[in-house]
């Protein structure tokens, strides 16, 4: 176990941890952004330089600070580390400086974008940018590519993150898709037009912190914000394929099918093409709920979910009550 | 004249065939090290040298070498570096197709030292002629006993390899060279875990720059304390200067670090001065990457000293007043050189080589070159300068490896040295794109 100060905060944290992991044990405000690093996705992370945080004392035997900033989602912890992210000056204004560099080229088109109101890019220039722009040059733009029928690929609006390169790696036998040239004209690509075509390949969709990557059989339908998300589950023939997942309804209609994410907009179970595609009727699942929307999202405005409940601090809670929360404890608020 | 521990014989007949370089007292140092010393007294010899690595950032050699992890019964690996692609840095190219030899010696010895049984030479894509003359050379080595199975009947065992890269800058990062060699994408890779520990297909690995390589031999047969003699402080030895720009007499040169940068411009030793009899304006001292400095700052320190051709002097100010010495390609530009053509020309370079993984290089490297490039043409306005200097600031740090910074510092250094003529640009577009305008001021001395 290591012993470590973030933020001002103690936490111990098995060794071999990353600073960012034991900072989410932590929870809350203090935890940085996150754009390309994805818990499941062995490799991930180190790329888009958002969760940037000072070590200020390297470890209990060499308490020197770091030289330079680093990346907590894949620096490992050392006992005795201490770390600062909204508490030092210089974080928070590399952190703008970020945001900044990852807008300059992007589109955004986020009023006809099916990624916006659950965008991660989004919400970090939300919370870390400025409202205004230095960039006067040109924006660069790429060519289109249709990568198959169901998912549409919009290279402008991609931050290069790597995750759906990640995911197809590890989640399919053969990838077909990469990241093709170089520097600013690195792009993700198929090699000669290939289509993706995989049992697997619907999850790139949820991975892509940004709507460079999004469902065809969605796409301008609906703003996500005026959809109510369930949680459902079938039973999947598939093996690999968990079958839970999220039904994002309008009405009765339920117009697109996604796998279930984590508060750090994180999937820890797949789900299959045929589970996302092709089972969009409520008749192919088992209905669990509404799915839990965290409060800062655009989404959960127009939302209803179990009611939160401390039974602490009610007195008189009946016992059915009581015993009803213990089995199904409602979801905590959002941080 | 200073000594030449590396090229002295370079421009011997035939010196890139065995015979003749064995001739020239060639492969003594592996004899010396196999027979006579263990791997780890090889290692003490070189930490005694004090070489510092000369691929450009001048880490102790020695130092570097015995971070290397040694659990049992996994493979080590030594890889050379020699994808030099620095602007302004040709050292390596020469010395490998002159004396491909000297690099294989080094490499054995220095193998023997590290306990690695197979070694990569990845070469730079460009260099495929240097490819040819170095696969003949190691399979000359082969068939003299130097490389292969029992060498010299020592019991230790080396195969060498050379691997030729794509072309591309970036993997002359150490990491990045290494998932290339792996047959990867080169990206450089995050530390931790560090080469020592996890390098080459996940193992413990050594990578050096061709020079400090080719020095081993010199120090195996010399000894340590005697190369420590050479230099001045902690820059020890001889290094090799490729110097280019606006000189006399533009080439390499092996000097004993500690010549003063004035007579290494205007000796007829070495650059034989400024070309056409003009006056030097400024020197960018160790590869396009390192700050450019004014000719007031190169000759002097701003405390007035002499500033010399070693690590220290050269980084005396830091960045401020300083800069670095790098791979040791020296630029001399002389007084008609626009500085603004100059250091767009250096981002356009780190633009088109910038890997692309993380997001303050690949955005800001672009960001930097098309505000240059707008600059330089005349479409300058007032803000750009600040821009320009706060963008290089915010990538300089914040990437996963030195190319943020290589791509950042020279844009900061021209600017803190040379403001008067940036702002120049921006106010008398016309003039300032006249076909050989010449910046009538003076640079701003910091």
């Amino acid at each position: 176990m290591a012993k470590i100060t973030f933020d001002g905060i103690e936490v111990d944290v098995p060794d071999g941890t990353t600073i960012l992991n034991a900072a989410r044990t932590i929870g809350g405000g203090i935890v940085p952004p996150a754009m390309c690093y994805y818990t499941p996705l062995k490799g991930s992370g180190g790329k888009c330089r958002a969760c940037l945080v000072r070590v200020a004392a390297g470890s209990a035997k060499d308490p020197r600070p770091m030289p330079k900033l680093v990346a907590s989602c894949v620096t490992p912890v050392q006992d005795g580390m201490v770390v600062e992210n909204t508490t030092s000056e210089q974080v928070l204004n590399v952190r703008k400086g970020i945001v900044e560099m990852l807008l300059i080229n992007h589109p955004l088109d986020c009023p006809v974008c099916d990624q916006a109101g659950e965008c991660d890019l989004q919400n970090f220039a939300f919370e870390h940018g400025v409202s205004t722009t230095r960039y006067e040059e040109e924006r660069r733009t790429f060519e289109k590519i249709d990568i198959g029928p169901l998912i549409q690929l919009h290279m402008t609006r991609c931050i290069l993150c790597y995750r759906c390169v990640y995911t197809a790696d590890q989640l399919t036998e053969k990838r077909v898709h990469g990241v093709l040239g170089r520097g600013d004209a690195a792009e993700i690509g198929t090699y000669i037009e290939n289509i993706i075509d995989n049992e697997f390949s619907g999850n790139v969709i949820d991975v892509c912190p940004v709507g460079a990557l999004t469902d065809k059989t969605f796409r301008f339908k609906q703003r996500v914000w005026f959809t109510k998300p369930v949680n459902a589950h079938r039973d999947c023939e598939n093996p690999k394929c968990c079958g839970k997942v999220v039904l994002w309804y309008k009405g009765k209609d339920v117009l697109r099918v996604t796998a279930r994410k984590d508060q750090y907009g994180e999937v820890k179970e797949w789900i299959c093409n045929t589970c996302r595609f092709d089972k969009k009727e409520t008749s192919d699942w088992t209905l669990e709920g509404p799915a839990h929307i965290d409060r800062s999202s655009v989404i959960s405005a127009n939302h209803y979910e179990l009611p939160v409940l401390n039974a602490q601090v009610i007195a008189d809670l009946p016992e059915s009550s009581v015993r009803d929360l213990e089995q199904n404890p409602p979801m905590r608020l959002g941080n | 004249m200073g000594r030449k521990l590396l090229t002295e014989h370079i421009n011997v007949e035939g010196i890139d065939t065995f015979e003749v370089y064995r001739k020239h007292g060639g492969y003594r140092s592996v004899e010396k090290a196999l027979k006579t010393m263990t791997p780890d007294e090889v290692v003490e010899e070189v930490k005694k040298s004090g070489l510092r690595g000369r691929g450009g950032a001048g880490f102790p050699t020695g130092l570097k070498w015995s971070f290397l992890a040694k659990p049992e019964g996994v493979p080590r690996y030594l890889v050379c570096n020699a994808d030099e692609s620095e602007p302004g840095t040709f050292k390596d190219r020469q010395l490998m197709s002159k004396l491909p030899h000297l690099l294989i010696e080094g490499m054995i010895t220095s193998s023997y030292a590290l306990g690695a049984n197979t070694s990569y030479i990845y070469i730079r894509g460009e260099l495929l002629y240097v490819l040819r003359i170095l696969e003949k050379a190691i399979a000359e080595a082969y068939a003299a006993g130097f490389l292969g199975k029992n060498i010299l009947g020592s019991g230790y065992d080396l195969d060498l390899y050379v691997h030729p890269g794509g072309g591309a800058y970036i993997c002359g990062e150490e990491t990045a060279l290494l998932e290339s060699l792996e047959g990867k994408r080169g990206n450089p890779r995050n530390k931790p875990p560090f080469p020592a520990v996890q390098g080459l297909y996940a193992r413990p690995t050594v990578v050096n720059n061709v020079e400090s390589i080719a020095a081993v031999p010199v120090i195996v047969n010399d000894g340590g304390d005697e190369y420590a003699k050479i230099g001045v402080g902690k820059s020890t030895g001889t290094k090799l200067i490729s110097a280019c720009g606006h000189l006399n007499k533009p080439g390499i040169y092996e000097i004993e670090l500690g010549v003063p940068v004035e007579e290494f411009i205007y000796s007829d030793e070495y650059c034989g001065g400024i070309w056409k009899g003009r006056d030097l304006k400024a020197v960018v001292a160790g590869g396009s990457s390192v700050p450019i400095l004014p000719k007031e700052l190169i000759l002097k320190t701003a405390a007035g000293e002499n500033r010399l051709m070693t690590y220290e002097s050269l980084s005396d100010g830091g960045f401020v007043t300083g800069t670095m010495l790098g791979s040791g390609g020296f630029i001399a530009m002389d007084e008609t050189t626009c500085i603004v053509r100059n250091t767009w020309n250096f981002s356009r370079f780190y633009h088109h080589e910038s890997c692309g993984q993380c997001s303050p290089c690949r955005e800001g490297t672009g960001w930097l070159e098309k505000i240059l490039h707008r600059l330089e043409h005349g479409h300058g306005n007032e803000r750009d300068i600040d821009v320009l200097a706060s963008v290089a600031k915010q990538i300089e740090g914040n990437t996963i490896c030195p190319l943020g910074e290589a791509a950042a510092w020279p844009v900061s250094a021209a600017i803190r040295h040379f403001r008067d003529e940036f702002e120049w640009h921006i106010r008398h577009p016309q003039e300032a794109t006249r076909p050989g305008a010449v910046y009538p001021g003076k640079a701003v001395l910091a």
